[in-house]
């Protein structure tokens, strides 16, 4: 009556088989690597790529232990951290800025393993150190920087179409039009509703004012939000890609949230600075009419006169600059670091794509002989980081931005406008940070907690039931290996509370073994035979086992659903730890006992203790 | 070896009136603390900064105080966090400040002071995160009563489920009380814990209710408070072995998993020690004073037998023999 029937039995084992399997990645360790990924999206991964990797190392006589292509890019594998750091300076001078080059961590694993999926399971950054942030956008910026945009725009529709306003302003996130005449506001109105058909569009008359007013519609604004975000998320990729780091994470979270998780990063003051800084440029006229000793002391006191700003340059002193924006960064494709030939300087080597181009020719055309300030924002802070005269007529779109102070200054700024803007402004609203140490020392608290647990529990399980404790130990550790196998599997992120989860769904799973020993100690004792004791004794603590188990899991579900971060990790780890002991505390476990007692005609004696 | 051979039955029920008492009194106390204390909230609910750090030698905690209230921080809380070289340095949310700002500022501060000092973990949590925490965190304790209580109601009888979940309740008020009381600090991974234990402790509930139902099929002539004394003493070996092994494994996390796994263990350890008697003599009690009795378990166990051999059980074995 014990007996499993041989499909079942073959279940068991296979079951363990792919325990084993999965769980074996777990154990190789980690060797140092580099990873080669496109810096763009344009740049391609290829085995090209991989042969042009190979090719560097072979010729500098650098010896790896692996190299091979992935979805994401080349990896290649090295012996010590000294030949991976000596790698990845070597590549990074000889591969094209097209490719980033990272210092990364791969399982020493072998690759057939590799080719069925079983990886290690992915360390959350609390177990191997790193940042994350959580980032949020503010809408309301994007949302008042689109309305900007329509200022300009509506200035040049209406003055393409020959229709006289006496001014175009921005209040909050409607752009007001003011008209002289009815008629030229009902003409205006056909051309903007015309255009611009997803504004809302309100005329009134305000004393000797007719205004017209336009505003974006509810459609109309989701689709900015959205916009902004990805933009966000992209210029985001962007930066960390210059930043280096190996399986950065870069997700959208909830409406107007990102997160980003940069493991193993050190130097997170610099990470923070990157991907914190909203820095776009503006290229705008010097308005030298107005820019008299008097004005300019008024304006240095927050006096600015009307259709002017005044910021400070480098040096200081105040500049006068029109409200007109002639270009920004949007219009920036490639920027670099560079040495002016004459005097020495760094500078910034700026290419325009070919709108901005055409801009840049006619705005330098028209102005020969006047100043021109270069801006960057950054933060809300605006800085004149030059202001040239303009000499002649600058065509083909090719600017050079002097006034660095040194080449750090000049890789730094053009890598952030390289990166391209920020489609609205971001404030890291959640940050968490993990040394590395801490990051090993956690995963050895971690593993601690749960050997000395395991150990202790075997040790009283076997005292206590004898040979059926063996068998419920036996279990366990195969609950174990199954709950490591699923996580390697799903590749689910590892976190400390995570492992806390694992230590705990193990001391708790150990319960339902209990019930069925206890349960087959109680039929013994009522009399039963020890066959039909242990038959009893498992199928009726079954019902048991599934009731506890279902009341445990909506716990671990509802914690699933609600958690964040941390929580999250134990709620995934919980719930899986639930399932894999049910099934090893019930089938695996009696899959032992029928193998050691269900084969035996006679058996006079259990031993449970 | 076996601990609990009980020839007769203990009369748990006669001491009812006295383990609800014990039970109301720790409950009340664990309220009225809660009520004039509070929780301890961590840095994940208030919002704020908390920044570890750790010294190669003793860390003075006095000239971190002085160096940080140089730079102009004076609300932050500095203490020494598991051992003398680990400091945690807490600070409130600043208005006009962002948490990465501060954090590199304190860094850079105790830096100049003293270079050996290492940054082992910064957490920065907005006040709006810390809000939506604490609403989630709600949301997630209702959704669990609820779930399990639903659960509970369909696979025995609504006065089951209500007399569990109010044992259950009774266990993270308990363990909230604790927390408000010794003013531990109440974060994260505590809430996991507290959740983990409602989960847990209704094992408890369910394999005594378990039994009870088989009980009042088999022991047809005893009285209910007859079926439950039996059914509490016949899984008592069962409980006190479970909870023992359980309290193993969390005991290993209290004394190997660090303080960051120190208030979830304590957590949990609370929990276990009042899950092994509340599951059990509160939980019951309250069953029968609700009033379970023959009838409405039995009709409900017809039907249910109805539908056990299906797919959701184990097949059965004899199948097999």
């Amino acid at each position: 009556m014990n007996r499993y029937p041989l499909w079942k039995n073959i279940f068991v084992v296979f079951m363990i088989l792919m325990g084993l399997i999965y769980t074996i990645p777990n154990m190789f360790g980690e060797s140092p690597a580099i990873q080669v990924t496109p810096a763009k999206s344009t740049s391609k991964v290829d085995p090209a790529l991989l042969a042009q990797v190979e090719q560097i190392l072979k010729q500098e006589k650098i010896a790896y232990d692996g190299i091979y292509l992935d979805a994401r890019g080349v990896k290649a594998r090295f012996a010590n951290t000294d030949t991976q750091i000596k790698a990845k300076d070597l590549l990074q001078a000889n591969l094209s800025s097209d490719y980033t080059v990272a210092l990364n961590l791969l399982s020493r694993s072998p690759e057939w393993l590799r080719s069925i999926g079983a990886r290690p399971m992915y360390l959350g950054l609390d177990l191997r150190g790193g940042v994350h942030f959580l980032l949020q956008v503010d809408m309301k910026a994007a949302l008042d920087k689109a309305a900007e945009r329509f200022v300009g725009d509506f200035r040049t529709a209406l003055r393409k179409e020959r229709i006289s306003y006496a001014g175009v302003t921005r209040e909050g996130q409607t752009v007001q039009i003011r008209f002289t005449s009815a008629s030229e506001l009902t003409k205006a109105k056909k051309i903007i509703s015309n255009q611009y058909p997803d504004l809302t569009l309100k005329d009134s008359i305000n004393g000797e004012d007719m205004l017209l007013s336009a505003s974006l519609n509810a459609i109309e604004q989701k689709r900015i939000q959205e916009f902004a975000l990805k933009q966000n998320i992209q210029t985001l990729h962007n930066r960390i890609n210059e930043l280096g780091v190996a399986e950065p994470i870069i997700q959208q979270q909830g409406a107007d949230r990102v997160v980003v998780q940069l493991p193993g990063v050190q130097d997170t003051a610099k990470a923070k600075e990157i991907l914190g800084r909203t820095a776009t440029l503006e290229i705008r006229l010097v308005d030298e009419e107005k820019s008299d000793a008097m004005t300019l002391e008024k304006a240095a006191q927050g006096q600015a006169p009307i259709g002017t700003d005044a910021f400070k340059d480098r040096e200081g002193s105040v500049i006068l600059v029109k409200k007109n924006v002639v270009l920004t960064g949007d219009y920036i494709t490639d920027a670099g670091p560079g040495v002016n030939n004459q005097t020495g300087q760094s500078v910034v080597n700026v290419t325009l794509d070919a709108r901005g181009a055409r801009v840049f020719q006619q705005v330098t055309r028209e102005n020969v002989g006047k100043r021109m300030a270069i801006l960057l924002i950054e933060k809300g802070n605006t800085e004149v980081v030059t202001a040239p005269v303009i000499n002649e007529e600058i065509g083909g779109g090719r600017v050079q931005i002097s006034g660095m102070a040194n080449t750090q200054e000049a890789t730094d700024i053009s890598l952030l406008l390289r990166a391209g803007a920020l489609a609205a402004p971001m404030d890291i609203i959640e940050e968490r940070t993990v040394g590395p140490s801490m990051g090993e020392e956690n995963i050895k608290r971690g593993m601690h907690s749960t050997l000395w647990g395991f150990a202790a529990i075997a040790v009283f399980m076997i005292i206590y039931y004898v040979a059926f404790g063996g068998f419920s130990v036996l279990a366990l550790g195969i609950n174990l290996l199954l709950l490591v196998a699923v996580l390697s599997m799903l590749q689910a992120t590892l976190t400390l509370p995570g492992l806390a989860a694992v230590a705990l769904t193990l001391g708790m799973a150990i319960d339902a073994n209990v019930l069925i020993n206890e349960r087959i100690r109680e039929e013994l004792r009522s009399g039963n035979t020890p066959q039909a004791s242990i038959h009893i004794g498992y199928d009726r603590a079954w019902d048991t086992i599934l009731d506890s188990n279902v009341t445990t899991m909506i716990a671990g579900i509802a914690l699933f659903l609600f958690g964040s971060g941390p929580v999250k990790g134990f709620a995934v780890v919980h719930v899986l730890g639930i399932l894999t002991s049910m099934f090893s505390a019930v089938v695996v476990s009696r899959a032992i006992v029928n193998w050691v007692y269900g084969s035996r005609r006679k058996t006079t004696h259990l031993s449970i203790g | 070896m076996e601990f609990f051979r009980v020839k007769k039955d203990i009369p748990f029920m006669s001491y009812g009136r006295l383990t609800t008492a014990i039970s109301m009194i720790t409950f009340v106390l664990a309220i009225f603390f809660l009520a004039t204390k509070g929780l301890n909230f961590g840095v994940d609910f208030t919002g704020g900064t908390m920044i570890e750090v750790n010294y190669p030698h003793a860390a003075d905690l006095n000239k971190i105080r002085t160096t940080i209230d140089g730079i102009g921080l004076k609300d932050a809380t500095v203490q020494n966090f598991g051992t003398s070289r680990d400091v945690l340095i807490r600070l409130p949310v600043r208005a006009g400040l962002t948490g990465s700002q501060l954090s590199d500022q304190v860094i850079g501060s105790l830096k100049a002071v003293d270079s050996t000092v290492q940054m082992s973990r910064i957490e920065f949590v907005g006040p709006q995160v810390g809000d939506e925490l604490y609403e989630k965190g709600s949301l997630a304790l209702l959704l669990v009563i609820a779930g399990i209580m639903i659960y509970l109601a369909m696979r025995f009888e609504w006065r089951f489920a209500v007399a569990a979940i109010i044992a259950n309740m009774h266990d993270v008020i308990i363990i909230l009380g604790f927390f408000a009381f010794f003013q531990w600090e109440f974060n994260l991974t505590v809430l996991a814990a507290v959740l983990a234990v409602l989960g847990y402790s209704v094992n408890e509930s369910v394999v005594v209710f378990d039994r009870v139902r088989e009980n009042f099929r088999k022991m047809r002539k005893a009285s209910v408070t007859q079926v439950i004394d039996n059914a509490i003493t016949r899984t008592m070996s069962r409980t006190i072995i479970t909870h023992f092994s359980t309290q193993l494994m969390v005991l290993s996390m209290l004394l190997f998993g660090g303080e960051v796994l120190h208030n979830f263990a304590l957590a949990l350890t609370i929990g276990i020690l009042f899950g092994i008697y509340s599951s059990v003599l509160v939980a019951c009690p309250i069953a029968m004073w609700l009033g379970i009795s023959r009838a409405n378990l039995m009709s409900d166990v017809e039907k249910k037998e109805g539908e056990k051999k299906e797919p959701t059980a184990e097949p059965d074995p004899s199948e097999f023999a």
